[in-house]
């Protein structure tokens, strides 16, 4: 469970202060995947980095589990990080590693040298037969996926996911967000989903925090849309779309 | 030419010594760059002001230390060296002697452009790190050098071939070297064909410096080209 408790964020710019995140109050629960929508500079990143604490609260608690990681030393807020894991708008794999050893990092930094594992992860995104590329090779999708995979290592609690899609053209965005759907359903995790895209965050989304210049404008639930066709090429889903 | 030949057969003693001893002028130096220069470099992306460690203190520090060894006119740094040169290793003349101003040169030039290379590495490296819950060993090892380490290789390069020009000189101090026998065999005793020589010798062995550290950076340089 993650909570937040009238929490605020402020950032110096220069010698005033730009407030953005405004007493936020929220809770999600365990095993949701909930959305959070908002303009660019409406402080939904900040919102997000908030839970793993790469970024600390101005004012007022976030709690993961119960637990503030404000108050935990350097060492043990390393430690609950690894518990939270991120995926990012740019991927941000390392060009110079390659598929497997990107998957293998989390684990490694742990000491542990798990290949089982590995693979498992790669299989399940499916880029097994990718393992030994590097990262310039392959597709934004294909990118994303090993990014995905690469979260999964260290099995953790929550998914924090930063524009995930954003990147991506549409036929890739359906792909991702069919993984992190089957992540939810196969390893229980909780998800976190931020990004300007409605139809994201719409089809797979339980709840949706909305914000704007900082402050939660709404919080609803979401109902999914009616289910389309996932399949086809994107030729065949432009026609079907256009005509 | 046959002359030059038999000249150049007569000095095979003095040319072997001079070239083992600026081998071992540049190998000291580059060694310095890279266990004191990099550390150095390091510290100095780390701290500064909005760095992953910023410790604002420690960067000015480190960052006047850089730019005071690397703008006094070598000749003079070498002289205004000699003193704590001496305490070092004993003696103030002689080829180890002449390593140590180099050395400091090296190390100084190489934190620079180490840390100039680390500022290339994109900032989202240091976030995944961060959000792995890497420590700061972890972050510099696995993720920075990782990432930087063509550039790490190129600029190393270009230091390495700045000793071989900065070693030329050492002969003020006795530090011998390939420099002070084209001066003083080439150049002092009119033979200028034997200076012409030595010249044209260190620009193959800077060709070859280039060439190799171009090479290598190619090879471990997996990012999108």
């Amino acid at each position: 469970m993650i909570e937040f408790r009238h929490v605020t964020k402020t950032f110096p710019q220069g010698r005033s202060t730009v407030t953005a995140l405004d007493d936020i109050d929220l809770t999600i629960a365990e095993n949701e995947m909930f959305g959070i929508v908002g303009e660019s500079g409406s402080g939904k990143s900040t919102l997000l980095r908030l839970i793993n604490h790469l970024e600390a609260p101005t004012s007022g608690a976030v709690r993961v589990d119960g637990e503030d990681l404000s108050a935990l030393p350097a060492r043990a807020q390393r430690e609950r990080r690894r518990r939270i894991a991120m995926v990012f708008q740019q991927f941000n794999l390392l060009a110079n590693s390659t598929v497997f050893d990107n998957v293998a990092m989390p684990l490694r930094l742990q000491g542990r040298r798990e290949r089982d594992t590995v693979m498992q992860m790669l299989e399940f995104v499916k880029m097994a037969g990718h393992r030994d590329k590097h990262p310039s090779t392959l597709s934004g999708g294909e990118k994303q996926r090993v990014a995905i995979a690469r979260a999964l290592a260290n099995r953790p609690r929550i998914l924090l996911c930063d524009e995930p899609t954003s990147a991506l053209d549409s036929g890739h965005t359906e792909e991702i967000m069919a993984t992190l759907d089957e992540v939810r359903t196969q390893f229980h995790t909780t998800i976190v989903l931020v990004s300007h895209e409605l139809d994201v965050i719409k089809s797979s989304c339980d709840r949706a925090a909305v914000l704007e210049q900082g402050r939660l404008a709404a919080l609803t639930d979401v109902v999914a849309p009616p289910t389309r066709e996932r399949t086809g090429s994107y030729a065949d889903r432009a026609r079907e779309y256009l005509a | 030419m046959n002359d030059l030949l038999a000249r150049l057969a007569d000095y095979r003693g003095e040319i072997i010594t001079s070239i083992v001893e600026t081998g071992y002028m540049i190998g000291n130096s580059v060694l310095a760059a890279i266990l004191v220069g990099l550390p150095l470099g390091t510290l100095l992306y780390l701290s500064r002001p909005g760095g992953p460690y910023e410790r604002r203190w420690l960067h000015s520090v480190l960052n006047t230390y850089v730019n005071v060894v690397r703008s006094v006119p070598f000749l003079l740094f070498v002289v205004a060296l000699i003193p704590f040169t001496r305490w070092l290793v004993g003696t103030s003349f002689g080829t180890t002697a002449a390593s140590v101003p180099l050395a400091f040169v090296a190390a100084a030039l190489y934190a620079r452009f180490s840390e100039q290379t680390l500022l290339d590495v994109p900032e989202q490296t240091v976030e995944l790190a961060r959000s792995l819950g890497a420590n700061p060993v972890q972050l510099i090892t696995r993720f920075l050098y990782s990432e930087a380490r063509s550039g790490l290789v190129l600029s190393l390069t270009t230091v390495t071939i700045s000793m071989v020009s900065y070693s030329t000189i050492m002969g003020v101090v006795g530090g011998g070297g390939v420099g002070d026998f084209a001066i003083r065999y080439g150049y002092q005793t009119y033979e200028y064909d034997l200076m012409y020589t030595t010249i044209a010798l260190m620009i193959v062995v800077v060709m070859l410096i280039q060439g190799t550290g171009t090479l290598l950076a190619r090879s471990i340089d997996k990012r999108a080209r």
